[in-house]
């Protein structure tokens, strides 16, 4: 995006007065760490692996199945390190699954993994062992049943709280994260299969960098204030990167049909992207949090203009 | 229609009733009034003493004579302390802490040019209350007495409920990992007691009782205000079809709601869950379509 389009984007949203009580916070900042962040790449990673897995096995692909299940496998152990690690008590990291609350996206998302990471995870020892080979097919195909929801859930994790980055932004954020989920499984299964076993990889890779790309374009256009700390400061940074990465690996993709280097590079630039925009959000929300003004402002309008969110 | 049948997400409601205390004793909540409130902390030091809150580290913020800053793990009362100039068009943002002139700045003499603002602020105990909602283990639960409390034998340490919280009041405690707030004395209700900070508030600035006659007291007290020539007196957190759907702590203000720190107009962000669901079942399917569609034509 170049600057000008910036600069009159930024117009739009003016600098409007808000009263804070001495600029200190209004909502809490996540407590999450850059855990979260990682697990939302690496949640990405597995989903997408999985669904070109089971894709592959559908279409006697071996080397790609064989890929798509070790790469899920071990984004799967990096998800679950992070997911326990990020907890202020890890020991009761199974009290996850105590209950089943539909309001809570963390308890279904548990729920979800509960379900994926032993398919997944069968899947992958049974590739590797060479043993219980219609079993392990029949895992891959749950694994990849259950990838979509993998993928596009931890956006609502997001979106589900007061944070005005990630709220104002629950209509783009699932899209934008199957989006960054397909780019990245792309990319790694470009790096590990050879050019010839991997025309589904480029068509997958393309699909889910076109779609991040259109979902942070919409996000831009259409969340108002929020969309301001997507632009600044380290989410800003990550956001120009994620662009240019994801841009670029999808160029690279559609030429790399012969070339084992350019393919490697694209997929290398899809996994930087992907992680790019995943750390991006993360730092937008912080950012949101931090600043009472995105807050405030969106809540004085709404009273101003006699609109106030109401029950019922 | 209720988006979820074992949860309160957006209908106005008792939500002890709703969350199966079938003989629930009536709601009870604080009226916190702020144009009685003198700053004493009175309310802090008897909620740290009686709910063992460590309290942490009080440093002076610089801003104003608040020293506590923000409700969190640690500070399950918090007295803000806002100085403001008022001038012939009303009270000036937020200033600096400075020693007041009590004649006017021009040498005048004559009418106070500045105001001191002080209210004490408390977990709100939402009737739609999103870290309650939010919350993956089913630590955090409704009482009998409508409030929220966090069971912190159950309680993993998720850090979900801190961000969900639209008014920021829950937060994890450094060193120990998990969410702590206001519990509303839960222990002292149970034995017929008011909670700690009422107990101990030498102004009744704190009042605690029944839901139902705190909103009349309440209605009664803006009303005399106005009448007193205090137009800007305002109630805060009341009103049942707000976006929390009333809370049991709410507050008589004297500015805007966000001279205060708290949100102007906050909604609980389960309010937008169902369409947030959709929309993620959306693009689940996009991406099991993209998936297929990559697959097409590709079989050997």
């Amino acid at each position: 995006m170049t600057g000008r389009r910036q600069r009159a984007e930024q117009a739009m949203v003016p600098d409007a007065e808000f009263t804070s009580y001495y600029g200190r916070p209004v909502v809490k900042k996540p407590v999450w760490k850059w855990d979260i962040a990682a697990y939302f790449f690496t949640g990405g990673l597995m989903a997408g692996s999985s669904l070109l897995a089971a894709g592959a096995d559908l279409t006697g692909n071996r080397r790609l199945r064989r890929a798509g299940r070790l790469s899920a496998a071990a984004s799967l152990g990096a998800s679950t390190f992070f997911l326990i690690h990020d907890l202020g008590r890890p020991g009761r990291f199974a009290n996850m699954l105590r209950v089943l609350k539909p309001t809570s996206p963390m308890s279904v998302g548990s729920w979800i993994l509960a379900g994926y990471g032993p398919a997944a995870g069968f899947a992958a020892a049974s590739e590797v062992s060479g043993r219980a080979a219609r079993l392990g097919r029949a895992a891959g195909f749950v694994a990849g049943a259950m990838a979509p929801p993998i993928a596009s859930y931890t956006a609502v994790l997001a979106a589900d709280t007061a944070v005005p980055a990630w709220h104002d932004a629950y209509r783009q954020l699932p899209f934008l994260f199957v989006g960054s989920a397909a780019a990245a499984s792309g990319g790694l299964a470009m790096v590990l299969v050879p050019p010839g076993d991997a025309a589904p990889v480029r068509r997958l890779a393309l699909f889910g960098a076109a779609a991040d790309l259109a979902a942070a374009a919409s996000m831009e256009r259409s969340i108002g204030l929020s969309a301001e700390p997507y632009r600044e400061g380290t989410a800003g940074t990550l956001s120009r990167w994620a662009r240019r990465l994801t841009a670029a690996g999808a160029l690279g993709a559609t030429m790399s049909r012969r070339s084992r280097p350019v393919a490697v590079a694209s997929g290398l630039a899809l996994l930087g992207g992907s992680m790019c925009t995943r750390f991006a959000v993360f730092h937008a929300g912080l950012q949101s949090a931090a600043d009472p003004k995105y807050t405030v402002i969106p809540q004085r309008r709404r009273i101003d203009a006699g609109r106030p969110i109401q029950a019922g | 229609m209720k988006a979820f049948p074992d949860s309160s997400v957006f209908d106005p409601l008792d939500p002890a009733t709703e969350s199966g205390h079938l003989d629930a004793p009536p709601r009870v909540g604080f009226f916190t009034d702020t144009s009685l409130c003198i700053g004493c902390k009175a309310c802090e030091v008897a909620c740290n003493e009686w709910n063992e809150v460590p309290g942490g580290d009080r440093r002076l913020l610089g801003s104003s004579y608040d020293n506590t800053g923000a409700l969190g793990a640690n500070a399950w009362r918090h007295v803000v302390f806002i100085e403001q100039r008022v001038t012939t068009e009303g009270p000036s943002e937020p200033v600096e802490p400075a020693f007041p002139s009590l004649s006017g700045t021009d040498g005048g003499g004559g009418g106070i040019d500045f105001r001191w603002l002080m209210s004490s602020d408390v977990c709100k105990h939402c009737t739609h209350a999103a870290c309650l909602d939010v919350c993956p283990t089913g630590s955090l639960f409704r009482t009998k007495f409508g409030t929220v409390v966090v069971q912190d034998d159950i309680c993993n340490g998720c850090g979900y409920c801190i961000p969900a919280c639209p008014y920021g009041v829950i937060d994890q405690r450094e060193g120990d990992g998990r969410a702590w707030k206001c519990t509303l004395c839960y222990d002292r209700l149970e034995a017929d007691l008011e909670p700690a900070c009422a107990k101990a508030c030498p102004t009744d600035s704190i009042q605690f009782g029944e839901l139902d006659d705190l909103r009349a007291r309440a209605a009664a007290r803006v009303e005399h205000l106005h009448d007193a020539g205090i137009g800007q007196a305002l109630l805060y957190g009341e009103d049942p079809e707000d976006g929390v759907g009333g809370s049991a702590a709410f507050f008589l203000l004297l500015d805007r709601p966000e001279v205060y720190g708290l949100p102007p107009d906050p909604v609980v962000t389960t309010r937008d869950l169902p369409a947030m669901w959709r929309r993620a079942g959306a693009a689940a399917a996009t991406m099991a379509v993209g998936t297929v569609i990559a697959f097409l034509g590709h079989r050997r």
